[in-house]
């Protein structure tokens, strides 16, 4: 839409098959689709993720201008198993910042179809405390079945909402798999939510989503039970770092955000990991979370953390990107020379070797890269 | 798969709006949406014009249903899509209509820039091939 009026007529704001969406290479001047999410304009932004989303021509472009806009908002990731209450949780922290005066963008994750790649996106339906405050970004995102794309688009679309100046930003996701803990360690804090009576104390000890996370909340603390997840977890934490557990109770609400461990010189140093009990769909323990979560950002500054954070981060995006698009280049090689079945009918017929047909699709590229370096 | 490839998919918000609590028609939709490929976000019941127009403009869905059988179609639709012009997200959002809608308020409604409306026995397959034919080409 908006990028039409690059060149041709600027009026006509409806897209057509016909319009050109990958704009000119070199281009040096700023998108006008950026321009209008800087000057924040909600259709600009909401118009930006979906090209992110859906890698639209161009889209990487529009991720570039955006760069250099970013880093002032703090990103929370918001993990928990289905059901546990994070749409409610996060629904509440968003009408909780918004009374502290500061701007939330939202992105929530669900589940696709692996078969049609359909999805019902119902996190929404919890944003009750937020209706027609625009000031709340919230954005329904579906997996799609991409699995290394997901975190990529992830961290995109949070760089829209930190350049349109969000001032917080949470990411909500299922917390079921590899993919999902990839989406939030693009997080500064990650938050992950566990219902009472999620299981007993060896669900607790499974490795995972319970290793990553910053702040753990007890959602739904009112219900039976509660206290003794509260104890599992505060027991599992203790294991966490390797060390023994120490008494149950040691960490209280007290403890929250002091870094203790520094002065005492043990490997654990650091954040120690804190649970706050919640009662989301009353708003209980809502305003502890949140400070809990300043105390977060407050360590990440104090220690150095943040820097080392975001120096992984970007290495890894980085990275990433390489890859993928050595991926793309190599894919589009080997279709050049046959496709891939041409290739696994020579194996097959032991003509050649899988590591025979690599050195051969490879090896150009490589001659070609190190001649270029010289 | 890749961070390149590009992956459209239509994506529809499944709105009910106002005083009406018939939602059995609006899930079956979602589910028969989600099933033909599309992404849908539904709204949750009793929702009013202003959430409707705020989740389409986020979501920035290409598809706007609004299920409603409450007979106040007359006044909330006109709303939701004054909200949409105002965000600038009217024109490539294709609008239909599903529930109880006498014939001389359909006609009122397209005039509006309602797209289509859908009574009662209209099939799954009908909506699904019109969403399909008809969702805009953006850019």
């Amino acid at each position: 839409m908006q990028e039409r009026s690059q060149g041709d007529d600027a009026e006509h704001r409806t897209g057509s098959p016909d319009s050109d969406g990958s704009d000119g290479p070199g281009d040096d001047s700023v998108n006008p689709l950026i321009e209008d999410l800087l000057a924040g304009k909600h259709r600009a932004l909401a118009r930006v993720i979906t090209k992110i989303e859906n890698r639209q021509p161009g889209y990487r472009e529009l991720v570039s201008q955006l760069h250099q806009h970013t880093g002032d908002a703090s990103v929370v990731g918001v993990t928990g198993s289905p059901g546990s209450g994070k749409s409610t949780l996060v629904d509440k922290m968003a009408a909780t910042y918004r009374e502290r005066g500061e701007t939330v963008g939202v992105i929530a994750i669900d589940p696709s179809s692996p078969f049609t790649g359909g999805a019902v996106l119902g996190d929404r339906i919890r944003m009750g405390s937020n209706v027609g405050d625009m000031d709340v970004f919230f954005r329904s995102m579906s997996a799609r079945g991409s699995l290394g794309g997901l975190s990529t688009a992830t961290t995109d679309a949070v760089k829209a909402l930190d350049a349109f100046g969000k001032d917080r930003i949470i990411i909500e996701t299922v917390g079921a798999g590899q993919n999902e803990i990839d989406i939030v360690k693009t997080a500064d804090t990650v938050t992950v939510l566990v219902p009472p009576g999620s299981g007993d104390d060896v669900q607790m000890l499974k490795a995972g989503i319970l290793e990553i996370g910053d702040v753990f909340v007890v959602n739904k603390a009112d219900l039976d039970g509660a206290n003794r997840t509260v104890q599992e977890l505060r027991e599992m934490l203790d294991y966490r770092d390797g060390g023994l557990p120490r008494t149950v109770g040691h960490h209280g609400a007290d403890a929250a955000g002091d870094v203790h461990g520094e002065d005492d010189g043990t490997e654990t140093a650091g954040w120690e990991p804190t649970i706050v009990e919640t009662v989301a769909d009353r708003g209980e323990g809502v305003e502890e979370l949140l400070d809990v979560l300043a105390d977060h950002r407050a360590y990440l500054d104090r220690s150095g953390e943040r820097e080392k954070q975001r120096h992984a981060r970007y290495a890894e995006e980085i990275r990433t990107l390489v890859r993928e698009d050595v991926n793309e280049l190599l894919a589009a090689e080997i279709e050049h020379r046959g496709g891939i079945d041409s290739f696994v009918k020579q194996v097959r017929e032991r003509e050649t070797d899988p590591y025979a047909v690599a050195d051969d699709v490879v090896g150009p590229i490589e001659e070609c890269v190190s001649e270029r370096r010289e | 798969m890749s961070v390149n490839q590009e992956q459209r998919t239509i994506r529809c918000l499944v709105a009910k709006v106002g005083l009406d609590g018939h939602d059995r028609g609006a899930h079956v939709i979602s589910r028969a949406f989600r099933d033909a490929g599309f992404e849908v976000i539904y709204s949750g019941l009793h929702r009013a014009p202003e959430e409707i127009v705020q989740a389409a403009v986020q979501e920035d869905v290409d598809v706007l249903g609004i299920s409603i059988l409450s007979g106040a179609h007359d006044t909330l639709i006109p709303e939701i899509i004054d909200g949409l012009t105002e965000y600038d997200a009217f024109e490539d959002t294709l609008v239909i209509v599903g529930g109880i809608i006498p014939d001389a308020d359909e006609d009122e409604l397209k005039e509006l820039g309602v797209a289509e409306v859908f009574g009662p026995g209209a099939s799954m397959a009908e909506m699904i091939e019109f969403v399909r034919e008809n969702a805009p080409e953006r850019e």
